[in-house]
This record gives C-alpha cells, structure tokens and sequence, in this order.
C-alpha cells in the first residue's frame, strides 16, 4: 500500500464530521457573512432591492442614542447579572457544603428556576409587578404605601430585569460552586486548621484560589448569559417604555422587524457579537493568568 | 455516610433554608395558584383558593391551541436533539481520534461558532431562510437550531471520547473491525452517559427556546409552547391572568416534574458541561 493511499485510508474517518461542518457552515457560517455583508447595505428586510451604503449604518450607531440606552443596559444585564449571580451562587454553595439534614432540598429548588423559560418566568413575575393587583403593591399596601408603577421607569424596570435573571439562574453558578468545594480536599483544611487558621483565613486562603477554575467557567457563562438577554424582557416590557430597557438582543429585532431597518439591524447583531467575544476573551484570559499564578 | 442528627445549633441554617425554599417557590405558587382560580375571584394572589376551579384548564384543552403548542414543541425539540446527538457523536469520533492539523483547525473553527450569540446574526439567518422557502416551516426551525446547538455536543463528546482508552479501539481493530464498527461497538456504547446529558441539556433550552422561534415560526398554527403562551398573556390575555396562568402550568410542568424525578442528571449535565477539561 503506497503511503498517501494509506493516509487516505486513515482520513477517511474524516468523513463523520462532513455533514456537522456542512450544517454549521450552511446555517452559521453563511448567515454570518450574509450579515456582514448586509451590515454594510441599506437593505429593509423585504424589497428585492438594497444599495450598499459603506459604514453608513456603523457610523449611525455612534448617533444613535437608543443604542445607546440598549448598550448600557446591556452591561448592566450582562456585569450586573454575573456579579450577583456568583456571590449568591458560591453563598448558597458554602450554605448547602455545611451539610446539614434537608440541605439537598433546598439545592432542588434552588436550581428549579433553570428548568422554566425566561420568557414564561416574566410573565409569572408580571403577577408580581403589575400595577391593579399586582403582589408588589398588595405588600406595599399592609403597609399603607401608595401603589408603584414598577415597570414604568427605566432604571426600576432594568433594575428589576437584572433581579429576576440573577435569581433564575443563580442556581447553575452554585451547582458548579458546589462541584468546585467538593473537589477540595478536607485535608487542607486540617492541615490549616493546626496551624490555626480560622475560618475565614481557611476560605481567603485555601477556599477562594482553589475553586478558581469553577469561578473561571461560572463568570464567563453568566456574562455570556446576560449580555444576550432576550427572553425576560420581552415577556416583561417589550424593550420599553419606549426604548428604556432594550437590551442589544431585543434592539437588534426590534430594528430589523418593526422600524425595518435590517441593514442597520444587522450592523448592531455585528457589534454584538464583537463585544461578546471581546468580554469572554478578556475574562478568560484573565482568570488563565490567575490560575498561573495561583 | 454518617446519620445526622438534628443539631440546635444549626437552627439559623433551618430557619435560612426555609426563607431560601420560600423565595424560590413563590413564582411557582403564585402560578398555580392563579390558575386554580376563576377569572372572576378576586382574592388575593397570595391566598389559596377556596377550591380548586378547573375551568381555566377546560377552557385551554376546549380551545386547543396549548395542545397543539405541546405537540409543536415536542416535534421540534425531540428532532433538533436527535441531529444534534446524532451528528454530534459522529464528528465528534474523528475529532477525538484522529488528531490532525487539518482537524484541530476543525475544531477550532466549531468551538467559533459556540460564540456566536444566534440573535447577534438574526438579520442573515433569517434572509437565508427566506432564499431557500424556510420561514414558517418545522425543518427550517429545527435546522438552525441543531446547528447553533452542534458545537456544545462535539466539544462534550469529544473531551468524553479522548477519555476512552485507545487500546479499546485497537483491541477490537486486531479483532477485525473496521473504523465503522470500532465506533458502533466499541465507542458508542460507552457514550451512553454523555448522549444523556446532552439529551437533557439541549432538550430543556429547545423546550423553553423563543428567539428563534418568534422570528421563524409565524404560522399560528405552528406556534410552540413558549409562542402561544405569550399569545395568552399579551394579546387579550391580560383580561384572563388565570386562563394564562394554566397555559404556564402546562407549558412548564412537563420540565419541572422531570426534573424532580431525573434531578441528579440535570445538575450532573450542567457542572459536566461547564467545567473546562
């Protein structure tokens, strides 16, 4: 047997991953490029026809101040989800890791939030928040406060967006926290214990470098998961009042289907993406060094 | 594992767990609670009702859209996993096995897409579909889906597979098996577990998924569980919260009661996925 007939031979194992690349190049790799290449048009999302337009649609962005508010919401999704979500997750985690009776109950409903959609999860909230008879004000109302309107001003309802993300989801950073402490070993915490250190001194110092790895993994996921949320605020305002709590995701369809500017639309589905990726990079390459160091 | 016993200095972990229990259930409370109620009572949302009213559910099934939503969804959930782990397993043998240049290119190009965020590139995958007749159909649905959902399986099995002994292949290629059957009987069977994370993860986001699904599903008639429930709730829906209120039950039900039974593998799949190898 010659020998490239060999490695063909060897290569033709190749072939299993054929019809998943061509999947992913038909419908991820071609759409991506389509929307570059629309970014660059003046295209509405119907007609036949579309001119290019350059930058246009890029420079617009700088212009555009509702980009503006759905960026800034973005971050505050996206940094103020991951934030809280992995101070809570790792609480519950070193709560649950006492061990005490019942501790993997409280685990299951913890994570149950992870199960229902964001959107269905927004709509049960707005039993809560609505204004006549809403849970929210029938409190306020033991209290003889007068009713709130909480979805009406932006920073209560981004606030309040965040809030339901960070308290649906917290359950999947503590579920990787929890896997992260128990692969500790008790050992150290002897070792460290007669040399007496106390508790604290224990989770500074063997705790917090060694579950850093599960830090890594919990922080970039809940970033990623917050700056492209999507489905709560749809369920809960629509992006609005106005645009005061779009997010990019819920900006880039409201462009593309209701105000047609698909062009445009696309031009921000492109920046979205360059941010995502920049944040994750950045974060990623953060903790890598960290754990070098550590 | 050693008994416990009640310890009364742990009380204020009791006395937290229970505040913790309570907060992560009232949305769920408040979900059946409005749905057993009748439109008309105008009892607290806190308060049980006097009895249980199934009107609410009557109503739904009579009217029939949750039912076909139910189907829907299956449809499309139980067909995107399929390629997904179909597919998935398949590309991820070579990826795993035969490492190449040319392949960790491969790999690096699938492990690309994973970043992509599918709403960030809505404009060209919806004007993709157009171009090929796709918009309002069940395959074009399903197709997107399974191939943004492809990179998490191929990274996952084939960090799985590089744990399999490759001594396990060669015995059985000494046996006389071909590549072909070294997969089907020495790989796959042991993928088993793997396969069910996968299943279980990709299943529960297929489930719950309405990005896409808005955009591509605009036949009413093929509205998914998540499509239809926002029906209830914006249009005319905010008449009847407790007809809504029973189309959440029954659109999430079927993932909470299998997650209280298969819970262990919900919460294995996640740590596993996420924790880098």
């Amino acid at each position: 047997m010659s020998k490239t007939l060999r490695t063909l031979r060897k290569s033709r194992i190749n072939l299993f991953y054929v019809p998943a690349l061509v999947l992913m190049l038909l419908f991820v790799a071609y759409p991506f490029a389509q929307a570059i290449h629309l970014s660059f048009t003046n295209w509405n999302g119907y007609s036949q026809t579309m001119h290019a337009v350059g930058f246009a649609n890029y420079v617009s962005m700088l212009h555009d101040p509702n980009l503006r508010t759905a960026f800034i919401n973005t971050l505050i999704y996206g940094f103020g989800s991951a934030f809280f979500q992995n101070v809570l997750g790792l609480l519950f985690a070193l709560f649950l890791n006492s061990r005490f009776r019942g501790h993997s109950i409280v685990r299951t409903f913890i994570y149950l939030p992870v199960m229902i959609s964001g959107l269905i999860m927004g709509y049960i909230i707005y039993y809560f928040v609505q204004y006549d008879g809403g849970i929210f004000n029938e409190i306020l109302g033991w209290f003889g406060a007068a009713p709130v309107d909480f979805m009406a001003q932006r920073w209560r309802a981004v606030l309040i967006i965040t809030a339901i993300n960070i308290w649906q989801y917290a359950g999947i950073s503590m579920v990787i926290y929890m896997a992260g402490l128990q692969s500790i070993p008790t050992t150290y915490y002897e070792a460290a214990r007669i040399d007496g250190a106390g508790t604290l001194r224990c989770f500074w110092s063997i705790t917090l470098p060694l579950i850093t790895p599960a830090m890594a993994t919990a922080v970039v996921m809940n970033l990623i998961g917050g700056l492209k949320l999507f489905d709560v605020i749809m369920a809960l305002t629509g992006g609005g009042p106005g645009f005061a709590t779009n997010s990019l995701s819920t900006y880039i369809s409201n462009q593309y289907f209701n105000a047609q500017r698909a062009g445009y639309s696309a031009a921000v589905g492109i920046a979205t993406f360059l941010l995502i990726v920049l944040v994750a990079g950045i974060f990623n390459h953060l903790f890598a060094t960290r754990e070098l160091e550590a | 594992m050693q008994h416990r016993r009640f310890n009364p200095r742990n009380i204020w972990k009791y006395v937290l767990s229970v505040v913790l229990v309570v907060i992560y259930c009232m949305p769920l409370y408040v979900m059946l609670n409005m749905a057993f109620k009748s439109m008309t009572d105008s009892s607290s949302r806190l308060s049980p009702p006097k009895e249980l009213f199934w009107g609410n559910f009557a109503q739904l099934f009579q009217e029939g859209s949750i039912v076909r939503a139910l189907i829907n969804t299956l449809v499309i959930t139980v067909f995107t996993v399929l390629i997904e782990v179909v597919l998935g397993c398949m590309a991820a043998y070579p990826l795993a096995r035969h490492r190449s240049r040319f392949n960790k290119l491969i790999n690096a190009v699938m492990m690309g897409v994973m970043m992509i965020p599918p709403l960030s590139i809505l404009v060209g995958v919806y004007s993709t579909l157009v171009s090929l007749h796709a918009t309002s159909t069940f395959w074009g649905m399903i197709i997107v889906s399974a191939a943004f959902g492809l990179p998490m399986p191929i990274y996952f099995f084939t960090k799985f597979i590089t744990t399999i002994p490759r001594s396990l292949d060669e015995a059985a290629q000494i046996d006389g098996c071909n590549t072909l059957q070294v997969f089907f009987h020495v790989i796959l069977p042991q993928m088993k577990p793997a396969i069910a994370t996968i299943v279980i993860l990709n299943g529960v986001g297929m489930w719950n998924e309405y990005g896409y699904a808005l955009y591509i599903l605009q036949k009413p008639s093929m509205y998914t569980l998540t499509l239809t429930i926002s029906q209830y709730f914006s249009s005319g829906g905010a008449n009847n919260l407790n007809g809504a209120a029973a189309a959440a039950c029954i659109a999430t039900l079927p993932m909470i009661i299998m997650y209280l039974f298969l819970q262990r593998y919900f919460i294995q799949g996640t740590v596993d996925s996420a924790v880098k190898g």
